[in-house]
């Protein structure tokens, strides 16, 4: 094979990568503060997705165009669901608020499925088959602005904590629990604040892979799957950790699926992770604990 | 009276910090031996030297006569050492008698053995009529006679206690003081952590006093108390 | 001895219970149709690996999210040795059950090894058995992804040795099956073991300073657990006669493993039963229902299934058989 080929492959993979990245940081956010597992993180994706298309197929809005107002719904639900629902479970075992997230994802797929049916849906955008060509190199448009607008909400997020004064109160949430209840914040509030944001986040990328795969009900659990891969390859709790981990896992699979068979790219995602596990427990860019 | 634990020049670094520094001591076998200083000297890391949770950098530690530093915490535990945390970690969820039958099963294989061990170590700590309780609904000062009781079923010659008397009322401090001093007399060596003096001097036969992480005084209780370098880093004069 | 001491602190009362439930399983065959059989058999094979997974994360405190693995490893082994060379599923169960034994130690010496725990081994278990997924999609030995068919026919006959014949003959191997975990397990939480696995999942650091030696124990629940739940896998194969990848292995089957004995009672010895029986009697009734008030699409029954054990979970923490236990008053220790 030509090596364009696999540079094409490999430019593809790490754009769809920074798309994975974004999904995992919501994934992440959500772990770094309120310390629960969203084991129904990409169902919650799914219906960022089948909000796309909805709004595509019946008012022909670009998903580009509704990224921010689908973000934006998918933050009043996961602010929603954190107050309401997952909040009495943050001092409860694991695998109890892993059972509730289970539930929840049964919830969501299911009602997907009685709305949508179970066939596959997709977006075709008047861009679906442009492409740039530097060179050899082609790039598709759909995956170069999905991968420029994640970058762009990562940025925001990172803006966000870093700069604001709700951010600087949430990752004092995060690093002292109880010195925060202390100094008076509001933690269930700013608890639900972050899980907000962390579906908001997998939210926008949700409707970023709109443009990139076929959408069906299933389709959670195994982006949930690939989400839980990125972000402890990154680093659980680090923001550039997730990014920079999803590019790795975009691009092993993409090159994967093109020397070997693309139905086992997955076995070589899940053998990075295991190889993290146990080599570097706290992720690429993690923090050692002391 | 022979040696039961020697410690030879073992010192601990984290992370740049100087947490324990050349120390240098024995216990004797038998003995009571009290370690005191400030928050900060060092005396838990030291404990956790001795019982396996962490390595020293340098430095060896010897118990009746064998290498140990090194070993695992299981392993110390197997070779005679038993310990308490300074914040207390019973089993929470397990009855008072099941927590101290973990301990007990250490060196029984029989279940029924290992039960009938620990009632008899519950009767000594004045928790028999507690065994059924789970550990979480236990106060505080029995909370810590139950870690106590849980690492004396595990038949140790040496019996770490870091902290034991801390947070408890004169009259609770008072007991538990007999009680050790009982276990002594039956031949238990005990190394004590303490903050609380009144103990410290009812019991120990010999102190050793820390401050960041070095020795600065090792003696007789009389000695110790009347050191100047103890009373200014430490003791202050009102305390005795 | 040791069959004595298994009764020791059982209340007359929760005896006469037991054995009252006995008699009903065993009689069950007699009085249900072949619906109810069926239904009967799903909830005893989930009893059963309940019981599996419970050594590990009720007994042991290792959450594991991938128990998939070994019903696959169990079912695949024996079928492939059937399908191949002939050899019938008891003889198949002597390569299968060490074959996920071993799948166990491995994953558990290298998490326990390299210190993986918490929420990162539940990640190790999943991530094995995907892998095990993609992996048997691709081995041409078992058929890949097309699946793979034990020969099928109108069995009018039971032949146990070969497993060959009607539901009725694996509703009363999975009985048995369920039975002596039961006493097993309970067997093991009276032994000096069943008491480390206590003190582990308490406070792992605690019984390492109490001379626990973690390791090696957590090796011994890994690895029961593993070579029980294959078990499990052998006669799934040898019910379903068809066995793909996509299913067996899947995730969700992992998650329906775990749910039964949570929502009973993590811990518990009746929790894996009664999580069972309610889950899947749950999810029966629901079918039922909604089709009688012709509600039956796709997807409807899944999300009413959601609701009821998202109250389930809201309303009863540490699971339904901690509280049953005392609603029918029975003591702490027969929890």
């Amino acid at each position: 094979m030509p090596f364009d080929v696999y540079l094409n492959v490999a430019v593809g993979g790490l754009l769809t990568g920074l798309v994975y990245g974004l999904m995992a940081l919501g994934l992440s956010v959500i772990f770094g503060v309120v310390r629960v597992v969203n084991f129904a993180h990409g169902e919650v994706m799914t219906i960022a997705m089948y909000l796309a298309i909805v709004l595509f197929s019946a008012l022909h809005l670009d998903p580009l165009i509704m990224l921010v107002p689908i973000a934006a719904v998918l933050f009043c639900f996961g602010y929603a669901l954190q107050a309401g629902i997952i909040n009495p479970f943050i001092t409860r075992a694991e695998h109890m608020q892993f059972l509730l997230l289970v539930a929840i994802a049964i919830i969501i797929i299911n009602v997907l499925l009685i709305l949508f049916g179970p066939d596959a849906q997709s977006v075709q955008t008047s861009y679906s088959y442009d492409s740039f060509q530097i060179g050899k190199l082609i790039v598709d448009a759909t995956k170069l602005y999905a991968a420029g607008a994640a970058l762009a909400v990562a940025l925001a997020l990172y803006g966000f904590f870093q700069f604001t004064t709700i951010g600087t109160a949430i990752r004092a949430c995060a690093d002292n629990y109880t010195g925060a209840l202390v100094v008076g914040l509001d933690v269930k509030h700013l608890y639900a604040l972050t899980f907000g944001l962390g579906t908001a986040c997998v939210g926008a990328a949700g409707v970023m892979l709109v443009l990139i795969v076929d959408v069906t009900p299933s389709l959670g659990p195994a982006y949930t799957l690939l989400a839980f891969v990125i972000v402890i390859t990154g680093g659980l709790g680090s923001m550039p950790g997730a990014l920079l981990g999803g590019v790795l896992i975009g691009l092993t699979e993409a090159m994967a699926g093109l020397i070997f068979t693309p139905s086992a790219k997955s076995m070589f995602a899940f053998a990075i992770l295991v190889l993290v596990l146990l080599f570097r427990p706290q992720g690429i860019m993690g923090k050692k604990a002391a | 009276m022979s040696a039961l634990l020697k410690v030879d020049g073992i010192s601990k670094r984290f992370r740049g910090l100087l947490a324990v520094d050349r120390l240098t001591f024995d216990v004797p076998r038998g003995g009571i031996y009290a370690v005191i200083g400030p928050n900060g000297a060092g005396k838990t890391t030291l404990f956790n030297m001795i019982a396996g949770v962490y390595v020293p950098d340098n430095g060896t530690i010897d118990f009746a006569g064998e290498r140990i530093d090194g070993l695992t915490p299981d392993n110390v535990c197997q070779r005679g050492i038993g310990r308490t945390f300074q914040i207390v970690r019973p089993f929470p969820a397990l009855s008072v008698e099941d927590n101290v039958i973990v301990g007990a099963l250490m060196r029984r294989t029989d279940v029924a053995d290992a039960r009938a061990h620990a009632h008899e170590v519950l009767r000594r700590l004045d928790l028999f009529d507690k065994r059924a309780q789970r550990a979480s609904s236990l106060t505080l000062p029995d909370r810590k006679r139950l870690e106590v009781a849980r690492s004396l079923a595990t038949d140790p010659k040496l019996l770490l206690l870091d902290e034991v008397m801390a947070g408890l009322r004169p009259t609770e401090t008072d007991r538990i003081v007999s009680i050790l001093k009982e276990l002594n007399r039956d031949g238990l060596t005990i190394l004590l952590i303490e903050h609380v003096m009144r103990a410290v001097m009812a019991l120990a036969g010999r102190i050793l006093v820390l401050h960041h992480g070095a020795a600065i005084a090792e003696g007789l209780p009389a000695e110790v108390v009347r050191n100047p370098a103890v009373i200014d880093s430490y003791l202050g004069a009102e305390d005795i | 001895m040791m069959f004595s001491r298994l009764f020791e602190n059982v209340s007359p009362r929760a005896l006469v219970l037991m054995a009252a439930l006995l008699i009903v399983l065993f009689g069950a065959p007699f009085l249900a149709n072949d619906y109810l059989l069926t239904v009967l058999i799903l909830i005893l094979y989930f009893a059963y690996i309940g019981q599996a997974w419970n050594i590990m994360m009720g007994f042991a405190g290792q959450l594991s999210l991938g128990h998939a693995l070994y019903v696959g490893l169990g079912a695949y082994t024996a079928a492939a040795l059937y399908v191949h060379f002939g050899i019938g599923p008891w003889i198949g169960l002597l390569v299968a059950v060490p074959i996920a034994a071993l799948a166990g130690a491995f994953i558990g010496y290298l998490a326990f090894r390299f210190k993986v725990g918490g929420v990162y081994f539940a990640i190790l278990t999943i991530a094995v058995a995907e892998f095990a997924r993609v992996g048997f999609d691709h081995l041409a030995w078992t058929k890949g992804s097309s699946g793979l068919f034990l020969p099928v026919a109108q069995f009018t006959s039971n032949d146990l040795w070969l497993l060959r014949g009607q539901p009725v003959m694996f509703y009363y191997i999975l009985l048995v099956a369920t039975v002596l975990a039961f006493v097993f397990c309970r067997a093991l939480l009276q032994s000096r073991i069943g008491y480390f696995w206590l003190a582990i999942r308490e406070d792992e650091e605690a019984a390492r300073s109490a001379g626990i030696n973690t390791f090696r124990y957590k090796m011994i629940a890994v690895t029961i657990s593993a070579a029980m739940t294959s078990f499990a896998g052998v006669i799934y194969a040898f019910y379903y006669n068809n066995l793909f990848p996509e299913q067996v292995f899947h995730i969700s089957r992992s998650i329906e493993i775990i749910l039964g004995p949570i929502v009973g009672g993590v811990g518990t010895l009746f929790g894996p039963i009664i999580g069972a029986f309610l889950l899947t009697g749950m999810s029966e009734t629901l079918i039922a229902a909604l089709h009688a008030v012709g509600l039956d699409i796709p997807g409807a029954k899944q999300v009413f299934y959601g609701i009821c054990l998202l109250l389930v979970i809201m309303a009863m923490p540490d699971g339904i058989w901690p509280w049953l236990a005392r609603r029918i008053g029975l003591s702490e220790r027969e929890k």
